[in-house]
Order: structure tokens, then sequence, then C-alpha cells
């Protein structure tokens, strides 16, 4: 008996796409040169890693594809922008990033804070909106780099960068500002110049490219030391022989991301509406932890009150169903999720959040799948919960 | 995704004697709302035997399973045989738990103590009735503040586990698993545990420590190596070195050696509290 599957865990990464493999394949086959070779033979690789250039500079809207480097995944694209930075402004020891970012750029600047960097940490309010003012007055003379998420990976929670942009540069011209983007590419449209983001890094297999390729933009006003040395390929800026069947896909992935942002923001977008407002209505101790924030379309992050997130996990698998959880227990690290800590969410619900992400291969019958599954889990979960009492009062309040 | 056992499955799937006993005659509580998981176990107890038990639990599927199975495990035996359950029996009963699970097992362990040391008072009151909640019994010194984790329970589960590292001591019992600050004081009480074993087993006359190291030989290692047709015998000892001679079916078997490093020396060392060297003679 093959298995259902209804993959809502999305924003963890993404099925790759027919034609994204399609396009990698020769590159791995019959186009095999080195794309930084002399003869006629390495033309079409260094040609398609041009084209794959473009369509990334046009898919971030970049003035010039110069500002495009190929990285092998988010965290390098993260860790090439920030220590790339620090390290070519060393006279400066300020950075401000927020409580919620992933912890890939989170445990950097906790390693960069032993290293002598003063680091300030902006909040978040319990829609898990950053506070303006208080990244506002952080900003100083000191300050190298501002750091912040243009979308939250466990809420979808969307940063006003154009706004946060304004605010750093007002206050000091000379700091710069990176974007992971990780968690927008391909759902919302990114503009890199209209926003004012300096630097700005994308992962390729959260839009339907395979794991272990991503990009960062630098603009060309902006310096960063590289963080890999060796070859001259990336302009200097990333050594290391170009991936071509794997920039190929990151390309391919990206052009048609683009051609699906208007599906996003209707269809994938109804879709999740509908999830979440069904659970909401269906399931007394559910709650939704973002409230009214502007989010990415595809998002939805749920807690259930007074029961825990791994074993609805475990159930939601029974049946085939994956999502993910902000619980302490599935990370194996023992602390629920650090930004619906930061959001405060309250205890009662913040091991019981589920985080659920939808993608352009989501259908209307697996979403009414779960909407019909759910409620039965929940139910279950909850019979078994020690906190009998406190249900019931919620019971009686949401009536 | 964890490795869980199918019996973990199992139990979290399908719980056994979920909800509460309305004349319970103690009630145990362990973990808290905050920490991410809490059980309550009930228990009746008539003439001195568990006649039933029930759970209520918060928690991942491991907690679930481990209060499951702690319930199976306890119906029908004597307070004082429930009383000598500890985590590893929890763990051992489920076909084992991933390290980072142990401490819901842990918390198994808890609960019942908590419930048995309820029974055992003269005239028992509710706390929960009383206060509309149930306060966090203290038991000892706090040394890890972000769970609430005493020095005792850090103990009890170096010496029931034979724990040996502040990463293992976090897997059982939380305790060090948040901001980390109180780790170097769990460092401190491994080593206080050890030492003190280690000064125990230094004030044994050499007949004592051979009684000692004997005994552990024929009631945990002898009975399990019979199972199988083989058998151990204590030869001599030299220091921190014992010298057995395998017998039966474990004389020329191939894998004696993993047999004897993997299971008897381990078994030697947790009982013992100290490092030894198993020597086979042929």
């Amino acid at each position: 008996m093959t298995q259902k599957l209804i993959y809502l865990d999305n924003n963890a990464t993404t099925k790759v796409d027919e034609k994204v493999l399609e396009a990698m394949l020769p590159y791995f086959k019959e186009e095999y040169a080195n794309p930084s070779s002399m003869y006629n033979f390495s033309k079409k690789s260094s040609d398609a890693i041009k084209e794959a250039r473009a369509t990334i500079r046009d898919f971030v809207n970049a003035k010039d594809e110069k500002e495009i480097i190929f990285t092998s995944c988010g965290s390098e694209s993260a860790n090439t922008a920030i220590r790339g930075v620090l390290n070519y402004n060393k006279t400066k020891k300020h950075i401000i990033t927020s409580k919620v970012e992933h912890p890939c750029v989170l445990n950097l600047y906790q390693s960069l804070e032993k290293q002598g960097y003063r680091v300030d940490y902006i909040g978040v309010n319990s829609n898990g909106e950053l506070n303006l003012e208080e990244l506002d007055e952080a900003v100083c003379e000191d300050t190298a780099l501002v750091s912040i998420m243009w979308a939250n990976n466990e809420t979808g929670v969307i940063n006003p960068i154009g706004k946060i942009s304004e605010i750093v540069k007002s206050k000091n011209k000379d700091t710069k500002l990176f974007v992971d983007a990780v968690q927008v590419a391909g759902k919302i449209p990114i503009d890199v110049q209209a926003n004012g983001v300096d630097l700005l890094g994308i992962s390729g297999h959260k839009f339907h490219a395979p794991k272990g390729i991503g990009a960062l933009y630098v603009n060309s006003k902006t310096m960063i030391t590289p963080l890999i040395i060796g070859g001259h390929q990336e302009r200097g800026k990333r050594a290391g022989t170009e991936n071509t069947p794997y920039i190929v896909g990151l390309g391919k992935a990206a052009e048609l991301a683009q051609s699906y942002l208007d599906y996003e923001v209707t269809e994938i977008k109804r879709l999740r509406d509908k999830l979440e407002s069904n659970i909401l209505s269906k399931i007394y101790n559910a709650r939704l932890n973002t409230g009214v924030a502007n989010r990415v379309p595809n998002t939805t992050n749920i807690g259930f009150e007074y029961i825990e997130g791994e074993l609805i996990l475990l159930h939601l698998s029974d049946l085939g169903i994956c999502a993910s959880s902000g619980s302490a227990c599935t990370s194996g690290s023992l602390e629920p999720s650090h930004v619906l800590r930061a959001m405060n969410v309250p205890f009662t619900a913040i091991h019981g959040s589920i985080r659920w992400s939808l993608s352009r291969y989501t259908t209307e019958d697996e979403i009414d799948y779960v909407i019909e599954k759910l409620p039965n889990i929940i139910e279950k979960a909850t019979s078994i919960s020690p906190y009998q009492k406190e249900l019931q009062a919620l019971k009686e309040l949401r009536k | 995704m964890w490795d869980y056992s199918e019996k973990v499955m199992d139990h979290y799937r399908n719980p056994r004697n979920v909800g509460a006993i309305d004349d319970a005659d103690a009630i145990g509580v362990a973990g808290s709302l905050t920490c991410g998981d809490q059980l309550k176990i009930y228990l009746k107890i008539e003439n001195n035997i568990v006649t039933d038990a029930k759970f209520q639990t918060f928690g991942c599927g491991s907690a679930v399973a481990s209060s499951s199975i702690l319930t199976e495990m306890i119906i029908g035996k004597t307070v004082e045989e429930v009383k000598k359950i500890t985590n590893k029996d929890i763990a051992d009963e489920l076909g084992g738990l991933p390290p980072e699970k142990m401490h819901c097992s842990v918390m198994g362990y808890e609960a019942l103590e908590d419930a048995l040391k309820n029974f055992n008072k003269e005239e028992y009151v509710d706390l929960d009735d009383l206060l509309g909640h149930k306060p966090q019994e203290q038991k000892g010194k706090i040394i890890c503040t972000c769970f609430q984790i005493t020095e005792e329970l850090i103990w009890d589960a170096i010496k029931q586990n034979g724990l040996k590292t502040v990463e293992e001591v976090t897997n059982y019992t939380k305790a060090g698993g948040a901001c980390g600050k109180c780790k170097s004081i769990i460092q401190d009480i491994i080593n206080t545990y050890y030492n003190k074993q280690q000064a125990e087993i230094d004030k044994l006359t050499p007949t004592q420590w051979i009684l000692k190291v004997n005994n552990v030989i024929e009631t945990q290692i002898s009975p399990e190596l019979q199972k199988d047709g083989g058998d151990i015998e204590l030869v001599d000892i030299k220091n921190k070195s014992i010298y057995v001679k395998l017998k039966g079916r474990c004389s020329g078997c191939k894998n004696s050696t993993m047999t004897l490093k993997n299971f008897a020396e381990k078994v030697l060392q947790d009982s013992l509290g100290t490092d030894i060297t198993l020597i086979e003679v042929k």
C-alpha cells in the first residue's frame, strides 16, 4: 500500500520542479566542461551560467548581473554577506539584527559577539512584527551592518524592508543592510533597488530548485571581503569551480517562480486561508499565532493549547501529512521556538504550535483532507492532557 | 525524525489507561506547562497492591508512551515492587528511547515517586484541590533554574543510568538544556558522584571488593549469559583488572569479546561506579 503524502512543510524545503531537473541534466552529462576554460567546449556551460545570472538579476531586480554571486546555500549567502561586510569594515564593531532571525544567522551573531562585536537584537510584537522604533534607536555611528529577514520562516510574517532601509540609512548612510530573503523568494516579488537593500541572500531549495544552491546579491556600492578564497570565480567574491548544473537549476527555478507569483497570492493564499479559517473555526483550542500581521501567502502558524506539538506531528505523519512544529520536543533542543518566545506566545500554546506551509503543488483535495482529519487528531491529543479543567474553561469561552 | 521503537509508536498511537481516577489513593505530578511536558499519574491502592493506574500527559510521543507503559508496569504490583521501578526500567520496557528523549522516562519515574510519597503520608491532602493547582515539589537545591531541576534528581539520574557526561545528564533530565549556565555545576555533581563512588571503593578491604565484584557477576551478568547457554566465572582480581573465564557456549564463541566488552564490562562499570577492565582467561 502506498501511503498518501500531503506535504505542507514547504518552508523547510520543496519538491524539485521537473522542468528544473530537466534543465540541469545536460550539465551533468554531455556539457561537463569547466566554464572557466578557454576552448569552445566550455562555451555552453559559461553561457548557461551567464543566463542564470541574468535570470537571478531580474528575479531580485538588481541593476547589474555582476551583483549576483552564486553560493551553495542560504547559510553560505548569509555568512558571506555578514562576515564579508564586517571584515571589510574592520573598525566598526556594532551589528543590529532581530530576535526572530533564522538560526543560521543568529548563531553566527552569537559567535561574533564572542569575538568582540556588539550585537543588538530587535524585538517583535505579539503578532511577530518588528519593533521599528527600537531599530531606529539602535542605529549609531559604529553600526557596520543591519541584518533583517524579509519574512520569517516560522510565521511567514513579512518585514517592511523598504521602511527599514529608510530608517537605517537616515541614521547612518554607511551602514549596510543585509536581508535574508530565503522565505520570500518565489512567494512575493523581490525588488532590491526599490527597497534600498545592499545585500540579499536566497536559497534554491525553498522554491523548487534542489538543495545545495543559493545566491547572494551584493550591490555595486558594497564591498565585501570574500569568505572562500581561492580561484577567480564569481569575480573573486566566491572561489570554487562553478556548480554549473545547480546554477542552471537555480536560474530555471527562479524563472518558474517568477511566473507563479500571481498564483501565490491568489490560489495558494486561498488554500492557506481555507485551511486556516477551518482549523480556527472547527477546533476550539486553536489559536492563530500571528494575529493580523502581513504574511507570505503560503504560511500559517497555529497553536493548539494544552497539547504538545510533536504528538500532533506524529499523528499527522501516520496519515501521511507533513507539517512542522515550534515545539522543543521535535528539535531535541529542549527549548521551544525562539521566534514564538520572542512573540510572547503563551506557554499554553507555544509547545503545541504547528507551522503549515503550502506550495504550488498543494491541492484543494489535500487541504480538505487535513481539515477533515485534524479535529480528531487534536481531540485525541487533548483527551489525554492533564489540563482538562483549563480546556473545559477554554471551550466555554470560545463557544 | 526520531528513531522510535515499535513499542513506543504503539503506545503513543494507542495509549493505555488514559484518564483520571476520581477516588485515587495517590496522585503524582512531574513536569510543568512551561517546560513543555507534564505527567499526572493516579493510583488506586488496595491492600498494598496497585489495583488501578491511570495517567494524563501533556507531552511528546515518547512522554505519552513512557506514561502509558508505566501504568501497565505497575498495575498488580505491590507498593514495594513499584518503588523499585527506575526510569531505566521504563525505557527498557519500551525497547529503548532515543538519548535525547530519556528525560521522558525520568518524568515517569518522578511522577511515580511523587505519587508514592503522597501515599505514604498518613493523611494525604490533595494540594491540587486545595489550591486549585499543584505546586512544584521542591526536592533539594535547584540546579537548573530554566527547567527547575534539583540536585537530587540529577544525582538519581546519574546513579540509575550510570551517566558520565553533562550531555547525558541533559538528555535524561533536561538540566542544562536551555541557557546552559548550570553546565559547570552539573559537571561538579558528576565529579562528586564518581569521587564518592571511588572513595567508597577505596574504603573496601580486598575481600569486600572481591565479594562486591563477584556479586555483580553472579546476579547481573551470569543469569543473562545462561539464557544463551553460556556462563561466566570470576578467576582473579588485581586492583581494577578483573579476570574472568567464559564457560558453556560462551567459551570459544566468536562474539565472546563483544559480550565481554559491550555487556559484561559495562554492567560491572555501571554497578560498581568505577572504571574496570575485564580480561578473559582462556
